[in-house]
């Protein structure tokens, strides 16, 4: 489905990786490992289309990604290392609208149920600028209960997460393989996400 | 006999071209100065309206010309570079923005020295003189991203769409001005000169935006030279070059 | 999808009145300045209302431009919104059509009132209503396309203004024209013609240039 071809990255003037190959099917799990600014990040906006690679092709169901474009982002979701949330909304006009904006309109109830399961009960309309750096987490990580895209591309998703909602998010990204999803991620906790097939790619 | 040009559009290689090119249009653009220059002080006839305050007209209307043609000229590059992603053309866009400006700045200057013996003040809001006054800002707008962004690709593609906005924009802004102008002051003061221009005069202007150009194309060649450099600083053909040296 | 933009740009605004307010005081001062600078010498004032407001106008709208895109390039909404399955540059026009409705209407309902410091005649006053109407969407497109150019810039407020005044100036002179016609008893609608042509342009083409400025700007 993914298929990724010697791909470079260079920043200024420095290459960060090169000739990186990989392809991930349906059901597939791939973990991103590497130092700070080993091109992690880098990897992963360039994967969702945000930045052209220097060198190489990235392709999805056959096709480069560059010609798709508004099609292929109905495939994905996106999480990077800054939260997407605004401040001064509440965490469910937060969701509602960050879904919409993806495509995908949400009604209340949807946002409500998705919003207690992260574990944000009783929060819910509350400003997200009150709420704690885990929680607004939560409340950017509701997204994927709600989502229905194929490719999970996800930067540091447990970033700043208690233990409990980092079982709570492996269990997420479970069902989304088991339905036949994708994941690409990167992380430096611990977690093992059970998986048909896992994969690891090291970038230095 | 066929010339492989794309072999010119590697940075490598325009190097040396253009250092090979430009003592030509250096040496050109001096002559055609010399020559120029004594046909506009010497051989042309005193103008008995304006008596020899007009000879400031060919410095004047060869660098307004040039201060127009540029711009066109510099968004046309780094549109190639936008739409190719040339990195050769978005430089020699780069290149051309300094001249530009300096010629539109050179062209409100002699229009000044021009305007007071003529209309007795050194700045009138003629149509032509305000639409040159807001190239001149263009051109700093260009310059002043170019100079404000860091990633030398970001700045070249950004610069990119603000000169095609700016050129969408300049023939709606001179409409403007001129309209404006019109409205204000009547009949506007006129540079047109009188239709039956003396042939030395034209003769010289010619040889003057001849020289204009020459002097344009041996200076953007220059900095482009530099800008290569720069950025291609880290590159072996660079340091082979510097070991060279 | 292009409704959620506008309703979600304005939520945010009801949120942040304060920002709002500044922008519309701003204009209020700026126009205010003009009488103590020059005299209070009523012919000329009235002579020179149009060009006053209308500079005004041009320096709030641009005031409030940086704010289009950097607050949510800072938090990753942006981000969220160019992987959004919809056209970018509809998104863009959201936005452009947000903050005119944040800054640009508040404007044009109290000008009128400012117009009034200035003596202009009943007719002039609606003339200048109309012109900004019709104006002050342009600024807002036309810095659309500034705000994206700088985003994430050292000095992008100082900068924004460099890039997007010498833009406005057609806005300006048509502006500030049809509203100096009206007061001279001559007729206005070649003027707001022209300023209807230059907003229709501008809604086609200035979201496409926002647009492709934004993706470079975030790469």
């Amino acid at each position: 489905m993914l298929k990724v071809s010697d791909l470079e990255c260079v920043r200024g003037e420095r290459s960060l990786f090169k000739d990186v190959n990989f392809s991930i099917e349906a059901g597939e799990f791939m973990q991103v490992n590497g130092p700070n600014g080993s091109g992690k990040t880098s990897l992963l906006r360039m994967l969702c289309g945000l930045s052209m690679p220097a060198h190489g092709e990235i392709r999805w169901c056959g096709n480069a990604i560059r010609s798709l474009d508004e099609e292929y982002h109905n495939s994905i979701t996106y999480l990077g290392h800054l939260n997407g949330v605004k401040d001064n909304l509440s965490a469910l006009e937060n969701l509602r609208i960050s879904s919409a904006l993806a495509g995908n309109e949400i009604d209340e109830n949807k946002a409500y149920n998705a919003l207690q399961r992260m574990g944000l009960g009783g929060r819910e309309i509350l400003p997200v600028k009150i709420l704690s750096q885990g929680q607004r987490r939560r409340v950017t990580l509701a997204r994927l209960l709600v989502c229905s895209t194929v490719l999970w591309i996800l930067d540091e998703p447990l970033v700043a997460l208690d233990s409990a909602a980092v079982m709570l998010v492996q269990s997420i990204l479970e069902q989304h393989l088991e339905k036949g999803g994708m994941i690409v991620m990167t992380t430096h906790q611990d977690i093992n996400v059970a998986a048909v097939v896992t994969k690891r790619l090291q970038l230095n | 006999m066929a010339i492989n040009w794309f072999k010119y559009s590697s940075p490598a290689s325009f190097y040396s071209l253009a250092g090979k090119l430009t003592p030509l249009f250096s040496i050109t653009a001096f002559i055609l100065f010399v020559v120029g220059l004594y046909i506009s002080f010497f051989v042309a006839p005193t103008d008995f309206q304006q008596s020899e305050a007009y000879r400031i007209i060919f410095i004047h209307v060869p660098v307004a010309w040039m201060s127009m043609f540029l711009y066109l000229i510099m968004a046309g590059w780094a549109a190639i570079g936008l739409a190719f992603n040339t990195r050769l053309s978005s430089m020699i866009a780069t290149a051309i923005a300094p001249t530009g400006a300096m010629f539109t700045f050179l062209a409100l200057w002699t229009g000044a020295l021009w305007g007071k013996p003529m209309w007795g003040a050194w700045w009138v809001w003629d149509a032509r003189l305000t639409s040159e006054l807001i190239l001149l800002f263009l051109y700093i707008g260009f310059m002043a991203l170019q100079a404000a962004i860091d990633d030398p690709r970001r700045a070249d593609k950004a610069g990119a769409i603000l000169a095609l906005v700016g050129v969408v924009n300049i023939p709606i802004i001179y409409f403007s001005v001129k309209w404006w102008n019109t409205l204000h002051q009547g009949a506007t003061v006129s540079l047109t000169q009188s239709p039956k221009m003396a042939t030395t005069m034209l003769t010289g202007m010619l040889i003057m935006s001849l020289a204009c150009w020459m002097y344009s194309i041996a200076l953007v060649l220059m900095r482009t030279r530099t800008i290569i450099l720069e950025r291609e600083r880290h590159t072996v053909w660079v340091s082979e070059l510097q070991g060279a040296a | 999808m292009f409704l959620w933009v506008i309703q979600r740009d304005l939520l945010l605004a009801m949120r942040q009145r304060a920002d709002v307010l500044t922008t519309l005081f701003f204009f209020i001062i700026v126009v205010s300045l003009f009488p103590l600078g020059v005299g209070p010498e009523i012919n000329m004032l009235r002579s020179m209302a149009p060009g006053v407001v209308w500079v005004a106008a041009l320096l709030a709208s641009m005031l409030s431009l940086e704010r289009m895109f950097s607050s949510d390039y800072l938090d990753g909404t942006l981000e969220q919104m160019l992987l959004s399955p919809q056209p970018l540059s509809l998104l863009v026009l959201g936005k452009a059509l947000a903050h005119w409705l944040v800054t640009g209407v508040p404007l044009v309902l109290i000008a009128p009132i400012l117009g009034i410091q200035f003596n202009l005649s009943t007719d002039a006053l609606l003339i200048l209503a109309v012109s900004l109407l019709l104006g002050t969407p342009v600024l807002s497109l036309i810095g659309a396309i500034g705000a994206a150019l700088t985003l994430g810039l050292r000095g992008g407020g100082v900068l924004v203004s460099l890039l997007v005044l010498p833009l406005y100036i057609p806005v300006l002179i048509f502006g500030a024209g049809a509203v100096e016609a009206s007061s001279a008893g001559l007729v206005a609608s070649a003027h707001l013609s022209l300023l209807g042509a230059f907003l229709l342009a501008s809604l086609v083409l200035a979201p496409w240039a926002a647009a492709a400025a934004l993706r470079i700007s975030i790469e």
